[in-house]
C-alpha cells in the first residue's frame, strides 16, 4: 500500500507515457493516412482511404483527450507550462485536427466533395506538423522560472525541433502506409508498401539523428552512457529498438502486413520508452532554470489514488469495447464501405433477422 | 500593465465565444441520442417502418451535429492550458482529473459507439445495434455530468484546501458532489431535452406548415409535445432551485442578478426588479420597475426573508451586474414563453385538432414553434451568461480571481489566435447551416427505390 502510495506520480508518469503512445501509434496512423491521401490518384482512392478509418479516427482522436485530462489532472503543472508554453503548435494542432475531424461528415454532404478531401489531407498534414513541433518544442526544453514558463512564444521553432518534427511526420506516415497496407489489398496495396519501404527508412534515420542530437545537448543525458550502471537501463531499449527496426524491414520485405504494422507498434514503444529512460527523471528537459521533476510536477496523493482507481476499472472496459469495434469492422476496405443507405441498411438488418 | 489586461481581455473573450459555440452542438446531440434510442426501440418492439424512418432521418442531423460538437470540443479542453495556466495549475487537483474522467468515461463510449451506430447497420443484430446507440446516449450524458460537476466545482469549492497557491483534493466525494453539482447538471441536462424538445417540434413545425412529410412530422411533433409536457414545468421547478442555492451559496451573484444593492431591514420584504438599470459607480440602480416582497418570496420562500444586497459587499467582489441581470431576464422569460406555449398546444390537442387534417392549418401555433427553436438556445445562452458573468470576478469563486488565473501570453498571440479561431467557426457555421438546410430539403428517405 505504501509502496504504491510512495511511487503513485511515478504509475502516473507510465499510464501518461500509455496514453500518448496509444494515441500517437493509433491516431498518427490515421494522419498518417489523411498525409497519403493527398498523393492518392482519384477521388474513388481517396473515399477509400478515409473509410479505412472512418469508424476509428473518432475514438483514435478521443485518447489525444484522455491524454490532456489525465495529464492535466496528474500533472497540472505539467499540463499548464507545456501548453502555455507551447502555445502556437497547439493552437495549429487543433486548427488542423478540427479539418481533419469535419471532412468525414461533410463530404456527405457537399457537392464538391474533393474540397472535403484536401481539408481531411491537409488537416493531418497540419496537425503532425504542429505535434512534430509540439515534441521538439519539449524536447529541446522549456524556459522555466519560478513554475511558470518564461520563454518566447517561438521558443519551440529550432533546427533540433525542426528534425524532431520531420521525425514524427515520416514515423506517421509509416504508421499510415502500414495500416493501409493491412487493410487494402490489390494494387493500392502494393502501392501502400511502397510508401511504408520509402517513409520507414527515412524515419529511421531522423530516429537515431534525433536520440544522438538529445544525447548531445542534455549532459545528464550523456553521462548516463559512461557509468555502467546507467549504460545498462539507458542503452537497453535503443537496442531493443533496433531489434524491431530489423524485424520490421523483414517483415514488410516479405509483405505480411500485420506482422509490419505489429513491429511498428513495437518501433514506436521502444524509441519513446529509450528516450524517456534517457531524460529520467527530468520530465521537462530544462538547461535554464531548476528542473522540473516528476514528483514536483504531480498532483496531490488524494486526486493519484481516485484517478488510479477509476482508470484500473475504466481502462479494461475501454479496450474491450475498442477491441469490439474493430472485430465489427474487421477485414479489407471496399468501396461503399462505410456509406450508409437507410434502405439497404434495412434489408442487410431483416435478411439478419429472418436468418 | 495595460498589455498585461489587454491579454486578458481576449483570453476572456476567446474563451466565452468558444464556449458560447461549442456547447449550441452537444445540447442537442445529448438530447437526440434519447430520441434516437427510443425510436430504434419502438422500431425492435412494433416492427413499424415509421421508427426506422424517424431513426435514420434524424440520425444524419444527429451525426452533423456531432461532428460540430466534437472538433469545437476539443479546443475547450487544451484551452485551459494555453490560456489559463494559472487556473490548471491551481484548481488542476479536482479540475483536471474530472476532465479526464469525461474524456475516458464519457467521449471514448460515445466516440467508439458512434461507429457502430453509424456505419454498422449490417454488420451488427438490431439489438446490438440498440445498445450502441444507448452506448452513444450515455456517453453524451455522462459528458453532460461531469464538465457540469467540473464547471459546479468552480462555483462552489468543496472537498479540499488551498495552500500555496493550489488545490489540495482531500476528498473525491465532497469536491464532485460539493452544492452547486446537482442543480447545475440538472438544470443543464434538462436544458438539453428542452432545447431537443423543440428543435424537433420546430423542424416538424416547418415541415408541417409546408405540407411535406406530414404524417412522418406529426410523429415527430407528438412526441415532441409529449416531453414538453413534463420538461417545461420540471425546467421552471429545477431553475427556482438553482436560484435558491445560488442565494446561499454565492450571495454576490444572486444579488448581482437581481441588482440588489441593499440587504432588506428585518421584517421588510425585498423587492424583485423587473426591469431595471443598474449603476455600479452610485452602487444602486438608476431606476426600476418592482414587485414587492417578491425577490424574499423567490429566494426564500417567505414574503420578509433576508436577501443580501450588493452593498454589503467590497466593491472588488462584486460581479458586472447589467449583463447577468438581463440575461437572466431572457432566460427567465423564454422558459416561461416555452412553457405556455406547451399549454397552448395541449388546448389545440384538447380541442381535437391536433391531426394531419386540422394541424397544418394551426398557422398561428407551427410559427410559435418554428420561433422556440431558436428562442430555447437564446434561453440556454443567456442561463450561461448568467452563471458565469455572475460568478466574477472570482474564476474559482471566492478563491481565485479571474484575472490571476491567465496565461500573461503576449496579447498579439492570443488576439491573433482569436482571430484565426473566429473565422473558422464562422466559416464552419456557415457550412453547418448549408448542409443541414440540405438535410431538411431533402426530408426522410420514404420510400425504397428498389421496390
Amino acid at each position: 500500500m505504501s509502496l504504491i502510495e510512495m511511487n503513485l506520480p511515478l504509475i502516473w508518469l507510465f499510464l501518461i507515457g500509455f496514453f500518448l503512445l496509444y494515441y500517437a501509434a493509433m491516431d498518427g496512423a490515421d494522419l498518417g493516412i489523411g498525409m497519403i491521401s493527398l498523393f492518392s490518384k482519384d477521388e474513388k482512392e481517396r473515399l477509400l482511404l478515409m473509410e479505412s478509418i472512418g469508424t476509428l479516427w473518432h475514438s483514435n482522436q478521443t485518447w489525444l483527450l484522455i491524454l490532456g485530462g489525465m495529464l492535466f489532472g496528474a500533472f497540472p503543472m505539467f499540463y499548464a507550462l507545456l501548453l502555455s508554453s507551447l502555445y502556437i503548435p497547439m493552437v495549429a494542432m487543433l486548427g488542423g485536427l478540427i479539418f481533419r475531424g469535419v471532412a468525414f461528415e461533410f463530404r456527405t454532404h457537399a457537392r464538391h466533395r474533393r474540397l472535403w478531401s484536401l481539408s481531411f489531407g491537409f488537416g493531418s498534414l497540419l496537425a503532425t506538423v504542429a505535434q512534430g513541433f509540439a515534441l521538439g518544442g519539449l524536447l529541446s526544453g522549456l524556459e522555466v522560472v519560478n513554475g511558470r514558463f518564461a520563454g518566447s512564444l517561438w521558443g519551440w521553432l529550432n533546427p533540433f525541433s525542426v528534425l524532431v518534427a520531420l521525425g514524427v511526420l515520416f514515423g506517421y506516415l509509416m504508421l499510415g502506409a502500414n495500416y493501409l497496407s493491412w487493410r487494402t489489398e490489390g494494387l493500392l496495396q502494393q502501392w501502400c508498401f511502397r510508401w511504408s519501404k520509402a517513409a520507414s527508412v527515412i524515419t529511421l534515420f531522423i530516429s537515431i539523428g534525433v536520440y544522438l542530437w538529445t544525447t548531445a545537448r542534455y549532459p545528464f543525458m550523456a553521462r548516463k552512457w559512461v557509468k555502467v550502471p546507467d549504460l545498462i537501463t539507458a542503452g537497453f531499449f535503443p537496442l531493443l529498438a533496433g531489434a524491431a527496426f530489423i524485424m520490421y524491414f523483414r517483415s514488410l520485405r516479405n509483405h505480411r502486413a500485420f506482422a509490419t504494422l505489429l513491429y511498428n507498434f513495437a518501433i514506436v514503444l521502444l524509441s519513446f520508452v529509450g528516450l524517456s529512460v534517457g531524460l529520467y527523471p527530468y520530465m521537462i528537459p530544462n538547461v535554464i532554470a531548476s528542473p522540473i521533476t516528476v514528483r514536483q510536477a504531480a498532483a496531490s496523493p488524494q486526486t493519484l489514488w481516485t484517478m488510479l482507481a477509476v482508470m484500473l476499472f475504466l481502462l479494461p472496459v475501454i479496450l474491450g469495447y475498442t477491441l469490439y469495434s474493430y472485430r465489427v469492422f474487421r477485414g479489407k476496405v471496399e468501396n461503399g464501405y462505410n456509406t450508409p443507405d437507410a434502405s439497404r441498411d434495412r434489408d442487410a438488418l431483416e435478411r439478419r433477422t429472418d436468418l | 500593465m495595460s498589455g498585461f489586461a489587454d491579454h486578458l481581455i481576449l483570453s476572456r473573450v476567446q474563451f466565452a465565444f468558444t464556449a458560447m459555440y461549442h456547447i449550441l452542438f452537444p445540447v442537442f446531440t445529448i438530447g437526440l441520442s434519447l430520441y434516437l434510442v427510443l425510436v430504434e426501440a419502438l422500431w425492435l418492439k412494433t416492427k413499424e417502418d415509421v421508427y426506422y424512418r424517424q431513426y435514420r432521418f434524424w440520425m444524419k442531423v444527429f451525426l452533423l451535429n456531432l461532428t460540430m460538437g466534437v472538433v469545437t470540443g476539443i479546443p475547450m479542453e487544451f484551452q485551459f492550458g494555453t490560456n489559463w495556466s494559472v487556473f490548471s495549475r491551481a484548481g488542476g487537483d479536482i479540475f483536471g482529473h474530472l476532465l479526464g474522467f469525461e474524456a475516458a468515461m464519457a467521449f471514448m463510449l460515445e466516440a467508439t459507439f458512434l461507429g457502430v451506430m453509424a456505419f454498422g447497420w449490417h454488420r451488427v443484430p438490431p439489438a446490438v445495434h440498440l445498445f450502441a446507440t444507448s452506448m452513444v446516449a450515455l456517453g453524451a450524458s455522462l459528458s453532460a455530468f461531469w464538465i457540469m460537476v467540473a464547471n459546479s466545482w468552480m462555483q462552489t469549492p468543496a472537498g479540499g484546501v488551498f495552500k500555496e497557491g493550489r488545490f489540495f483534493l482531500q476528498n473525491s466525494f465532497e469536491s464532485i458532489f460539493n452544492s452547486d453539482a446537482f442543480w447545475a447538471f440538472s438544470h443543464m441536462w434538462t436544458a438539453c431535452i428542452e432545447i431537443t424538445v423543440f428543435v424537433l417540434g420546430g423542424i416538424s413545425a416547418w415541415y408541417l406548415l409546408k405540407g411535406r412529410h406530414v404524417d412522418f412530422f406529426l410523429k415527430t411533433f407528438k412526441f415532441a409535445l409529449a416531453a414538453a409536457i413534463v420538461i417545461t414545468p420540471l425546467q421552471i421547478w429545477l431553475g427556482d432551485g438553482s436560484g435558491r442555492e445560488v442565494a446561499e451559496t454565492q450571495p454576490t451573484k444572486l444579488a448581482g442578478i437581481e441588482a440588489h444593492w441593499q440587504t432588506n431591514p428585518p421584517g421588510e420584504g425585498a423587492p424583485w426588479n423587473i426591469v431595471a438599470w443598474p449603476n455600479k459607480d452610485t452602487q444602486r440602480n438608476d431606476w426600476a420597475i418592482q414587485i414587492p416582497y417578491a425577490l424574499s418570496l423567490i429566494t426564500t420562500h417567505s414574503f420578509t426573508g433576508q436577501v443580501k444586497g450588493l452593498r454589503e459587499f467590497p466593491r472588488d467582489d462584486q460581479p458586472p451586474v447589467a449583463l447577468p441581470f438581463y440575461a437572466f431576464r431572457i432566460m427567465m422569460a423564454v422558459g416561461f414563453g416555452l412553457f405556455f406555449l406547451m399549454l397552448w398546444t395541449l388546448w389545440i390537442w384538447y380541442r381535437g385538432r391536433l391531426n394531419r387534417e386540422n394541424l397544418p392549418g394551426q398557422k398561428k401555433l407551427l410559427y410559435a414553434w418554428m420561433l422556440a427553436l431558436p428562442l430555447s438556445y437564446l434561453a440556454m445562452e443567456a442561463g450561461w451568461v448568467t452563471r458565469e458573468v455572475g460568478r466574477q470576478p472570482w474564476i474559482i469563486y471566492g478563491v481565485l480571481r479571474t484575472q490571476e488565473g491567465a496565461t500573461s501570453l503576449p496579447a498579439k498571440a492570443v488576439g491573433g489566435s482569436s482571430l484565426v479561431l473566429a473565422a473558422v467557426y464562422v466559416f464552419l457555421f456557415a457550412v453547418f447551416l448549408l448542409f443541414f438546410r440540405r438535410i431538411l430539403s431533402k426530408g426522410p428517405e420514404l420510400r425504397d427505390p428498389d421496390r
